[in-house]
């Protein structure tokens, strides 16, 4: 933390020279476009991800403005229905699979997991580069037919609607399709990489939390996935070809859409929200110095979320006509996801306990993570309370619940891991002062934007609405107004990460004093990871017990 | 108290006995979640101060919970989890179960309107009559894409799905006029997709009635006498009877008891009938419109699957009132009486 005497451009064989002056950071080691373009570095892999991520994230983040734009009154405000039908299913699409699902697991899972496994690289380093080539064809192809027609089904896609509606769903949905690869082939990466590169001395339980977090994830992208693939296909050549799979007009059905998309995308909210929980273990064991309370249990209650994460997808359908003996098959399951949040909760809160807290951003953001997780959990089970989903049913309570639990969740994670890692990452430090003003706004912002659009719902708006009854409108504007602070928010970051990342000061191996695995190596990290010999592993992550005091740790 | 909960819940008003169910479950749970996470902020804040980092490398202790305590994590919500989800599937079935003596009306969603059809009476776009205190059962289907019939003050939705029938039942309790809103996206006017329910006062709802037959009756008098005008099929019952010879139903399935290719049409509604796989079923508006569109789905032992599906065929309004029409047929000559006026024109 102190500025050391390795004041420099970061990476550029500064200080301790007599190390790694012919060990460059992987940032300096080739410096001409090709070499980023047809690099097999997952570090730098993790930065292209980065760069288009959040790329897609202002895009999507402008079109969310455009819709709270839009519903600042109750009748047209700045575009007429079907710019507004386009604008919400844009921004629906690009949020979910352009920034959610890839933000985390292909960003910090691709730049942390190997270092955090003491590995040199991932298992898979061609596929890796695949992967995100695959993701770029994907997005553009989607961006094109989204632009280029247009396409108003929402994010959903359900049928009959999308095979009957003028616009173009083909080549989206397409897209879609391949980024969906992109998922598959990480996703194998990943759990190879943790099967079979995990240093001497990294047993499973000796794992950092992010690492199980990304495992369980990828089991379940890769599980899942092929489920979409097949369903985007079945509706494409229902499209094309008049196949009657859903239309009932042609002899479908309209409901088996709806399991099989829900199949998919249900465990594809922990495919969002499963690292965010990763993230959070590691930064609030960083930033209150203690070992992770319940490791195990932190540890499995992500299996078990991504176990029954399969089973609970018929919640979305208590009113679209299933049995109601298979509703409440439904509600039964969703309350053990309940369940297993629940315990991870318990334990970040009880690793706090007898801790160091050191409020820094990361910490201030694991703060507004837990009021998310919380709240939003809890708005889940309420939902998976199968009388009280009846009215709340597809109203602006849904709206705001995922919001909190997946977006929220993710967000503050996102971020969290942005500044937590950013001076792993680039070997710089940013203005903390700032850092916790954007967080405060962001967290504020959140706030305002969502909590009227509960009780919006509770009082009956539903969503996709581009119109809606006067009687709503108090709690639209409110709305609005924190979108607008949320913004303004991401706006602030956007400028003093800009600033850190070119006249930051160094920020040195290990600014926090964490004892996260990954922080064992140089800031940022030379090439192949290590330099010399490669760390031993002698101790559990985050293992912060004063040597003259320490029990030995082999409970639990 | 629970009405001040609702104002500060933004809960709009509390119009049939379902809404006062769902909001007594909604504020315990809102209750306790306030409570749970009041606690866990809480604890966590009163940490954050407590614990605070005083040295730069500060070591800390060893901590791990024991076995109570993480089963206390588990057990605690789970507790309350299932409490909350035993009260509410217990209401979801309530409502998702129509009493017997319930009034129909079919309901169907088109873009972007809601047309209503009373099997006695009118039918209309865009307002429902209902009489207050009376069992309402809504029978639910779309002509084109997914809909959802949601009616904020009596907490109730339900999908209307093309080629499918869907039910939902209410008992209003206060006179007065309710919004009805669709909340599945179903294109363009998605949003202008509105109706309202007029819940009448039981005997004045049906002064309602008997007026809308009377003026109906007078309309299609008019209609007659005007020749240039062929006058539509009238009744529900009456088209779905020339339905059932038009599409062939009556070649296979007779009215007067006897077995034919198929079984009678007789007494058929509210029959248990015993199919082939040996399990008995009863006969609802459910299985009737699932016979038709997929006549193999539960064969009636003794039969063999030789009907043609209707699927496709017949539009919505068309299935609802060849069901009209087996529901007629209790007793050889049911009916009799009801044909003291023509009441509403059919759905289209
Ligand atoms: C400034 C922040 C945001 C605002 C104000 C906002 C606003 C909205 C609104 C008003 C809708 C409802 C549209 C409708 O149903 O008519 C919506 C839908 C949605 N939002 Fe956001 N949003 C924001 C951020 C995000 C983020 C960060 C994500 C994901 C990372 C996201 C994901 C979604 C999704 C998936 C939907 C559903 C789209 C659909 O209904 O098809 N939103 N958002
Ligand atoms: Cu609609």
């Amino acid at each position: 933390m102190t500025p050391s005497s390795s004041i420099a451009s970061p990476g550029a064989a500064p200080a301790h020279d007599e190390h790694h002056d012919h060990h460059p950071s992987y940032l300096v080691d080739g410096t001409t476009i090709k070499s980023w373009l047809l690099t097999v570095d997952h570090k730098r892999i993790g930065l292209m991800f980065l760069f288009w991520v959040l790329l897609f994230f202002l895009v999507g983040g402008i079109f969310a403005l455009l819709i709270r734009v839009e519903l600042l009154t109750p009748g047209p405000t700045i575009m007429d229905a079907m710019t507004y039908n386009r604008t919400f299913t844009l921004h629906g699409l690009v949020m979910i699979f352009l920034f959610m699902i890839p933000a985390i697991p292909a960003v910090f899972g691709n730049f942390m997991l190997p270092l955090m496994l003491g590995a040199k690289d991932v298992a898979f380093p061609r596929l890796n580069l695949l992967s995100l080539y695959i993701y770029l064809g994907g997005a553009m192809l989607a961006l094109w037919g989204m632009l280029n027609g247009g396409l108003d089904t929402g994010w959903t896609f359900y049928t009959p609607y999308s095979t009957h509606t003028t616009t173009t769903v083909a080549p989206v949905l397409f897209g879609a399709f391949i980024i969906g690869f992109s998922s598959i082939v990480t996703g194998i990466n990943f759990i190879v990489t943790t099967h079979t590169m995990r240093a001497p001395g990294i047993t499973w339980f000796k794992m950092p939390l992010f690492v199980w977090a990304i495992y369980a994830t990828s089991c379940i992208q890769v599980l899942a996935t092929p489920v979409i693939g097949l369903l985007l296909v079945l509706v494409t050549v229902e499209n094309l070809f008049s196949f009657g799979m859903f239309d009932p007009a042609r002899g479908g059905d309209p409901v088996l859409f709806q399991h099989l998309f829900w199949f998919y995308s249900h465990p594809a909210v922990y495919i969002m929200v499963l690292p965010a929980f990763g993230v959070m273990s590691e930064v609030v064991a960083a930033f209150s110095r203690k070992n992770i309370f319940g490791y195990r249990a932190v540890a499995y209650s992500s299996l078990g979320i991504a176990f029954v994460g399969f089973f609970a997808w018929g919640h979305h359908m208590f009113v679209s006509g299933q049995s109601t003996f298979v509703g409440g098959l439904f509600g039964v399951l969703t309350m053990l996801v309940g369940v297993f949040t629940a315990i991870k909760v318990f334990n970040w809160v009880g690793t706090v306990y007898k801790g160091a807290v050191d409020f820094k951003t990361p910490f201030a953001y694991f703060c507004g993570f837990l009021f998310f997780t919380v709240f939003g959990g809890m708005t889940g089970i309420a939902l998976g309370t199968v009388s009280l989903d009846v009215p709340w049913h597809d109203t602006y309570f849904v709206v705001a619940h995922f919001h909190f639990i997946m977006v929220g969740a993710t967000i503050m994670a996102f971020l969290a891991a942005l500044h937590y890692w950013f001076p792993k990452m680039f070997g710089r430090m940013y203005h903390e002062g700032w850092a916790l003003v954007s967080a405060a706004l962001i967290i504020l912002g959140f706030n305002a934007t969502f909590i009227p659009q509960f009780l919006v719902g509770n009082n009956g708006m539903p969503r996709r609405y581009y119109e809606y009854p006067e009687r709503f409108q108090a709690l639209n504007v409110a709305s609005t107004a924190g979108a607008s602070l949320l913004a303004f928010g991401f706006v602030i970051i956007a400028c003093y990460l800009t600033y850190a990342l070119v006249y930051g000061r160094a920020a040195g191996k290990n600014p926090w004093r964490s004892k996260g695995y990954e922080w064992l190596t140089e800031s940022p990290p030379p090439t192949h990871n290590f330099v010399g010999p490669q760390p031993t592993y002698p101790e559990e992550p985050h293992f912060y017990v004063d040597p003259k005091k320490a029990e030995v740790p082999d409970a639990v | 108290m629970s009405e001040l909960l609702n104002n500060i819940l933004f809960l709009p008003e509390a119009a049939s006995t379902f809404a006062e169910r769902v909001d007594l479950l909604h504020h315990f749970v809102v209750g306790t979640t306030m409570v749970m996470s009041a606690g866990v902020g809480l604890a966590a804040l009163f940490m954050f101060f407590r614990y605070r980092r005083r040295l730069p490398a500060q070591a800390t202790e060893y901590v791990v919970p024991t076995l109570k305590t993480e089963f206390l994590f588990v057990s605690v919500p789970l507790v309350f989890f299932l409490a909350w989800f035993g009260i509410g599937f217990r209401d979801f079935t309530w409502v998702t179960t129509p009493p017997k003596d319930a009034m129909d009306v079919y309901v169907m969603g088109k873009q972007w309107m809601w047309k209503f059809a009373y099997p006695e009476g009118p039918n209309g776009v865009n307002v429902l009559h209902v009489p207050a205190n009376r069992p309402v059962r809504l029978l639910i289907t779309s002509r084109d894409v997914l809909h959802s019939f949601y009616v904020p003050a009596f907490r109730i939705k339900m999908d209307a799905l093309p080629g499918r029938y869907t039910q939902i039942w209410f008992e209003a309790t206060k006179p007065g006029t309710y919004q009805v809103l669709c909340t599945e996206y179903c294109g363009l006017s998605h949003s202008k997709m509105l109706a309202e329910v007029v819940v009448l006062p039981e005997e004045e709802f049906d002064v309602w009635m008997k007026e809308q037959r009377r003026g109906r009756l007078q309309d299609r008098q008019d209609a007659l006498a005007d020749t240039s005008l062929v006058p539509p099929v009238a009744r529900m019952v009456e088209q779905g009877q020339v339905l059932a010879g038009t599409q062939g139903c009556l070649k296979c399935h007779s009215v007067d008891g006897s077995q034919h290719i198929g079984p009678t049409f007789l007494g058929l509604y509210d029959r248990v009938e015993k199919l082939d796989d040996g399990q008995d079923i009863r006969v609802d508006e459910a299985y009737i419109t699932q016979s038709m569109m997929d006549p193999g789905a539960h064969l009636v032992a003794g039969y063999q699957n030789v009907m043609p599906t209707y699927q496709g065929k017949l539009q919505g309004p068309e299935t609802a009132a060849i069901v009209e029409y087996i529901k007629s047929l209790r007793t050889a000559n049911v009916r009799e009486g009801a044909s003291e006026g023509p009441a509403y024109d059919a759905i289209q």
